[in-house]
């Protein structure tokens, strides 16, 4: 077997050396009744390369890759174009194949990349600290609104109507498992305002989102300080990240946490995962964050290096006492991040944001000109809910046989409200004028 | 000295001189190189987009202020800076890598290979069911191998790592002990001491109130004390136990365990963590496992990318599987594949959902990939070799340092510190093996053994891997035992020396900031 270096012989003189008989000494320990007399029962056996190729090769041609056509679905995962040198980063086995960076002697090279990311996450979001990652967006929200209470020592956590209904219930499981209370704000194309009116002096945090998950865009200054003057923390969320190189960032709006989905930046579709969650927040909360954290120190020689530090918050020092349970994060996912962040700086990132909010524009001018369509989000970046004269789904579905790909119903993000006419739809810098043009044509002929 | 007819030396001379100093900083091979913000500017780009037309006119005013400053560098100049980065990071393609309880055993090429084919890669989570078709297929395929292999009924594949499917096992419980009536009374988690730190923190997270249990002198749960803490029952939500046990040492007691607690009306949650010492050869199904996660990036091979992703799939046993978290996959009568997303119909009693979208699909596929390479029988000889190399390690290393436990280990061979001089601790034999060219092993954990060394060899290193490791080992924990002091200076031959980790905890520095005139000044 190709990944099995021992051969017949190493594993009789290893036997010899140890003094047992075969393997089956081993498992002694196993109860009677749990020894199987072979192997597992309903399985195949092994098989090669080629085989294993072959058939997964078959499941991914059942798929529709979002490259294969106009392709319009957001709703909190966004076909960006990743260059070539960033998959090729995140290949170099030096980092694809190594561990958490627990010895830092011999990790300097993710260790430092963490310290890269943690300047460009804080950066990107305003915000003074940012950690070295956590899951995703959904389960970065739950964290911050968890951390709010701990922070507060506040049992109350407002979400507002425009939060990814994804990350709502993420948060909700994570704070009612707690003992915490979740009060859901009606869901709304535009109603992230409605935190600043809902605040009380049991709240821990509202959380908001922009742009939120009809496409909106907001600048919610006015709800943090609507929570701050009743103590409590405002923790802004976001699920695509490039939207951050144009549109006001959580820092800007007095966020005390930042929480959202990275994946927009070096990292692959991939179904929903794996993904990056990005987290900061205010200095004088570090110590109260979930997560890794990477800080500069120096060597016994006196030379810069990084070392993960300030981990008295998490599991594996303080078990039952830690901020949350998180160990493995999604260190790889962060590093595509960083080498693309990295090759697109400052410049590129603004360049990349105004092209995605152009497309979006040149997406809803043509869609609004297909009569009975009508817009709904009054300002968004690349991403926009609209209203068909039919039920999105059988409107998607049509679509989905003219070749066009064309959102998601609302009412599979929100199947208890009254959306079935509803699709939200998303452009980017991969979205081409005649991809436009075709969705434009057959809604056209459609509705 | 030899020359050449041109009269260049053609043999090397000695040299006594160990600390060259170079003006650039790099040494040979391994070069120096700043960060990104040393080195980049922010009117940097390394990506070619065309010229915007600065169109903001449906963005309603909600502008950024203040550029982000950060830095951006060519194609060239990132290319170089990670290549360069990646130079300072061992990885188990470079060399060995037994860090006890992480399972670090090769990554095939073949799993990168087939997560990168355009209908895995390239398809997202909330496109048309009708379109990801085979996507679905391969979880439900994926799903039927792991609750074959652990003979369980249910799998949630949603959850993101092994932490997060702890996390998953622990809300199935928490919920079906809220249909008993339960929930309130029943808040009580026993949680060896041996466990990963993820285990309490876990049950904290979900409500609970850890218990916790000492290990005896065998290494395993302490039964006298078990029994006394299972007194009293009606408090009792359940045990968190990891088996094979972080000391590497099959549970021997476990299904009198399972008994107990479910006769109390608690739950059994098994942490999978060490999976890959049985895989293929025990079922935990046939163990009164109630729930357990399946560390994908361990047992499955998925690599660990310095830190993740992980993936979690949890299999839980009829008792729990109602209240298990959407989304899941079905297979309809037709044929057709699809998600169900929503808490009705037969998710009725879902505790709900944990995670945006359907899970680490990446990790799936690799994962599968892996496992259809092995096969049944691959895959019992995985466990089978993982274990054989472990108990080659303890029986050729038990001479010359101290075996935390007596009898054969399971995957990983676990030694105290009692051997060593004073003065020498573990860190000192760890920071030794680097030099030798090793990643160390985990040091201090488990908790329960001082000075711990956990050392896991995974099935995919050679005999004559083991015997070169096995060689450095003995020769450090000689040197150990003999109190050499220049072990503390170890390692002496790594990218950088010890590093000061009170420095960086006392006054955090967490981010780049740009240097103002006065430090300038001050240099």
């Amino acid at each position: 077997m190709r990944y099995l270096p021992l051969t017949d012989d190493d594993r009789k003189a290893m036997l010899k050396v140890i003094g047992a008989k075969s393997a089956d000494d081993f498992y002694g320990d196993v109860p009677e009744s749990a020894r199987l007399g072979g192997k597992v029962a309903g399985l195949p056996d092994h098989q090669g390369e080629l085989a294993v190729e072959r058939h997964l090769s078959k499941l991914a041609a059942k798929n529709r890759s979002a490259s294969s056509g106009p392709f319009f679905v957001g709703a909190g995962a966004y076909k960006h174009h990743i260059p070539a040198s960033v998959d090729m980063v995140i290949q170099r086995s030096e980092f694809l194949t190594t561990y958490t960076p627990y010895q830092p002697e011999i990790a300097q090279g993710t260790l430092q990349t963490l310290f890269e990311f943690q300047t460009q996450v804080a950066a990107l979001t305003a915000m003074d600290v940012a950690n070295a990652s956590m899951y995703d967006g959904s389960t970065a929200c739950a964290e911050a609104a968890v951390m709010a209470c701990r922070v507060t020592r506040r049992k109350k956590v407002i979400l507002s109507g425009g939060l990814h209904p994804h990350y709502a219930a993420a948060t909700k499981l994570l704070c009612e498992a707690q003992g915490l209370e979740v009060v859901q704000l009606p869901v709304a194309v535009d109603g992230e305002m409605a935190l600043a009116g809902a605040v009380d002096d049991l709240t821990a945090c509202v959380i908001g989102q922009s742009p939120n998950i009809f496409g909106t865009v907001t600048d919610m200054s006015a709800v943090a300080d609507s929570a701050h003057e009743k103590k409590a923390l405002f923790v802004s969320v976001f699920t695509e990240a490039v939207a951050l190189g144009l549109v006001t960032p959580p820092g800007e709006m007095g966020a005390d946490i930042a929480v959202g989905e990275g994946q927009s930046i070096g990292v692959p579709l991939g179904f929903g995962g794996p993904y990056v969650g990005l987290f900061a927040c205010t200095e004088k909360l570090v110590r109260q964050m979930p997560g890794r954290l990477c800080g500069e120190t120096v060597d016994a020689d006196g030379k810069r290096g990084f070392v993960l530090t300030l981990s008295t918050r998490e599991q594996h020092i303080r078990r039952d006492k830690a901020t949350s349970n998180i160990c493995t994060n999604s260190g790889l996912c962060a590093l595509a991040f960083t080498a693309h962040m990295t090759l697109l700086g400052d410049k590129g990132l603004k360049d990349l944001a105004l092209l995605n909010h152009e497309a979006a524009c040149d997406l809803a001018d043509a869609l609004e000109a297909v009569p009975g369509v009508e817009i709904l989000t009054p300002r968004f970046f690349n991403e926009f809910a609209f209203r068909t004269p039919m039920n999105a789904e059988a409107v998607l579905a049509m679509l989905d046989e003219a070749g066009v790909v064309g959102g998601v119903r609302a009412s599979r993000l929100f199947p208890a409200e009254h959306m079935g006419d509803v699709i939200i739809c998303a452009a980017t810098e991969c979205t081409t004028p005649e991809d436009i043009a075709a969705y434009a044509a057959a809604l056209k002929e459609i509705v | 000295m030899t020359m050449n007819t041109q009269g260049r030396p053609t043999a090397p001379t000695s040299t006594s001189v160990s600390a060259i100093e170079t003006v650039s900083g790099s040494r040979g091979l391994l070069q120096a190189e700043g960060l990104i913000f040393e080195i980049g500017t922010s009117e940097t780009t390394g990506v070619d987009l065309p010229a915007p037309k600065n169109r903001t006119g449906r963005l309603g005013g909600v502008a950024r202020k203040v550029a982000t400053g950060l830095p951006g560098l060519s194609e060239p100049e990132m290319v170089r800076h990670y290549m360069r980065l990646s130079q300072r990071n061992y990885a188990i393609d470079l060399g060995f890598f037994p860090l006890g309880s992480c399972t670090m055993k090769h990554n095939p090429r073949l799993n990168e290979k087939m997560a990168r084919l355009p209908g895995f890669g390239d398809i997202h989570p909330m496109q048309p069911q009708a379109t990801v078709q085979g996507a679905l297929e391969l979880i439900d395929e994926l799903a039927t191998w792991l609750k074959t292999l652990t003979n369980m009924p249910f799998v949630a594949m949603s959850p993101k790592a092994g932490a997060h499917g702890e996390l998953a096992g622990m809300l199935a419980i928490r919920q079906a002990l809220i249909a008993r009536g339960e929930g309130e009374t029943r808040k009580r988690v026993l949680v060896p001491m041996s466990a990963h730190g993820t285990n309490p923190a876990t049950a904290v997270q979900c409500g609970f109130e850890v218990d916790e249990i000492k290990a005896d002198a065998r290494g395993r749960v302490d039964m006298d004390m078990l029994r006394a803490k299972l007194e009293r029952t009606d408090d009792v939500a359940g045990i968190m136990l990891t088996n094979p046990n972080t000391c590497g040492l099959f549970e021997t007691d476990i299904k009198e365990i399972a008994d107990l607690i479910h006769a109390a009306g608690g739950y059994f949650y098994c942490d999978g963590a060490n999976f890959n010492a049985i895989v293929g050869r025990v079922r935990p199904g046939d163990l009164g496992v109630d729930a357990m996660h399946i560390n994908l990036h361990k047992t499955f091979s998925t690599p660990h990318g310095g830190g993740g992703p992980g993936s979690g799939p949890t299999v839980l046993s009829e008792a729990l599987a109602p209240y298990a978290p959407v989304p899941f996959v079905v297979k309809n009568e037709d044929g057709v594949y699809s998600l169900v997303e929503d808490m009705d119909g037969e998710a009725s009693e879902s505790f709900g959902r944990m995670v945006a979208f359907h899970g680490q699909m990446g990790m799936f596929v690799r994962a599968l990939a892996y496992i259809l390479s092995h096969g049944a029988d691959g895959l019992k000889q995985v466990a089978e070799d993982a274990v054989l190399n472990a108990n080659y390690i303890a029986a050729k290393l038990k001479h010359v340092m101290t075996p935390a436990f007596e009898g054969y280990c399971m995957h990983e061979a676990l030694f105290s510190d009692a051997f060593t001089a004073d003065g020498i601790e573990t860190l000192d034999i760890a920071k030794a093996l680097i030099d030798e060219g090793y990643h160390p092993m985990t040091m201090y954990f488990p908790l329960v053994v001082h000075g711990a060394m956990l050392i896991e060899p995974t099935e995919t290193e050679s005999k004559a891997t083991l015997d070169q490791f096995c060689a450095s080992l003995e020769s450090i924990a000689r040197r150990a035992a003999q109190g050499d002091e220049t072990l503390k200076g170890a390692p002496y031959l790594a990218p950088a020396k010890r590093l000061d980790e009170t420095r960086a905890a006392r006054k955090p520095i967490l981010k780049w900031t740009a240097p103002t005139s006065d430090t300038v000044a001050a240099e």
